[in-house]
């Protein structure tokens, strides 16, 4: 049963990767709202370098919740999402193994891209090491928080937005804990332990609640 | 194998859907090497009977029982296939990367996936993405997963839909040395099966 679990993995990380996948479009998309932040707020290396990971941090978040609405939707309309529930894998762990692949095909993208954009938004070497760091362990929650939102739309014919829009405001402390860990080092002078447990913590509640929350709405939403 | 003593059996089951009753009191009981055919027009009900049974459904009323012979236990989705109008084929994967997840599910380990795709004629495909399949090959393609995975109970919604004269002969076969082996098998159908029917199920006369 393993096998299938990790064949779901891989076959979702090749699915994103290949022709139409989409795993791409988040991290250009991620890239091109960065790239536009410096003419917005102007040429002021202090203010940008100052909100920089913020704007990284938003970024990555839009970028995520952008590639989540076909996470079950094209199973659906394959067939594949009734072959899933006979599988003998508990569906819970097939949202799992779902959202992994998906956290591996666009997530682990954004993280590794992180560096470069912190430079283009002129953060020093600190600040980049924790928008690398924050992201690496907050993205996984963004993607655990929004696979419950693909599943409730999965019967819907048409979702597009929606999950953007229902799973944004369950993701904001998410983006606090992750900034905050960053400003803590960076500007205020904080300790910086507390809210990157707490992140952490956000990270491991979402990947429990997620799929059995996910799991609940695929079933309810069979008929 | 050893089904001999395998039943499905199927007690005054019921299925709404959107508030409207599809079907109820329906009873039905099939045995290892049986063939129950549904038939019935169009919106009758045989999707909706073959999906109740495999659990995708919920029941409104009734019950289902599957004793599997040696087998022991475990949920009634686990003991079958449920071969659909959708083929669930990702059209950018090859055909053998397609059927490479479908093998690993539960149940025992039938043919490996080169074999399967030998017996249902796609093996010179296999390394082609099912994208470019034509409606036939992708049926074919979806009976390979029936192949690689033995389960006792196979559930057919229009099995014969878009197969040429000698695909139809071909899944005949196979559909034959299921039933051989201990299998059994529901059809829900408008043409008549390439194997014959032990039993059949007209649905909407009532």
């Amino acid at each position: 049963m393993t096998g299938f679990f990790f064949g779901l993995i891989g076959r979702t990380v090749r699915l994103s990767l290949g022709a139409g996948g989409g795993a791409f479009v988040g991290l250009i998309f991620f890239l091109s709202v960065v790239a536009v932040v410096p003419f917005g707020v102007g040429p002021d290396m202090k203010l940008l370098a100052r909100i920089g990971p913020a704007m990284l941090w938003i970024a990555a978040l839009l970028a995520t919740l952008l590639g989540l609405d076909r996470l079950f939707q094209d199973d659906r309309d394959d067939g594949s999402l009734d072959q899933f529930v006979l599988s003998g894998l508990p569906l819970e762990l097939v949202v799992l193994a779902k959202a992994i692949g998906h956290w591996l095909a666009t997530g682990l993208p954004l993280v590794i891209g992180a560096p470069v954009f912190g430079l283009i938004l002129g953060l020093d070497a600190t600040a980049i090491g924790l928008v690398t760091l924050t992201l690496l362990i907050g993205t996984p929650a963004l993607i655990f928080i929004g696979a419950i939102g693909a599943a409730l739309i999965t019967a819907l014919r048409r979702g597009g937005l929606l999950v953007a829009v229902l799973v944004l405001p369950f993701t904001i402390p998410v983006l606090i804990f992750g900034v905050s860990t960053i400003t803590a080092v960076t500007t205020t002078g904080m300790p910086v332990l507390p809210p990157m447990l707490i992140l952490m913590a956000l990270t491991l509640a979402s990947a429990v609640i997620g799929p059995v929350a996910g799991a609940a709405a695929l079933r309810a939403g069979m008929d | 194998m050893n089904h001999a003593s395998s039943q499905l059996s199927a007690t005054e089951i019921a299925v709404t859907r959107g508030g409207r009753s599809i079907f109820s009191q329906l009873s039905f009981s099939l045995t290892a090497g049986e063939l129950l055919a549904v038939t019935g027009a169009n919106g009758a009900g045989k999707s909706t009977l073959l999906r109740a049974v495999a659990g995708l459904l919920p029941l409104a009323a009734g019950s289902l029982r599957f004793q599997g012979g040696s087998e022991v236990g475990g949920p009634i989705g686990e003991s079958l296939h449920y071969f659909g109008h959708l083929d669930g084929l990702k059209s950018s994967l090859t055909v053998r990367d397609n059927l490479a997840l479908w093998a690993r599910i539960a149940g025992r380990s039938g043919l490996s996936g080169i074999e399967a795709l030998e017996a249902v004629e796609l093996d010179h495909l296999d390394d082609m993405p099912a994208g470019y399949l034509s409606a036939g090959q992708r049926r074919r393609a979806s009976l390979a997963r029936l192949l690689v995975v033995r389960r006792p109970i196979w559930l057919l919604d229009e099995p014969t839909s878009a197969l040429d004269a000698r695909a139809e002969a071909t899944f005949g076969t196979l559909l034959a040395d299921h039933l051989k082996s201990g299998g059994l098998a529901l059809a829900a159908t408008h043409r008549p099966l390439p194997v014959a029917a032990t039993a059949s199920l007209t649905l909407g006369a009532a």
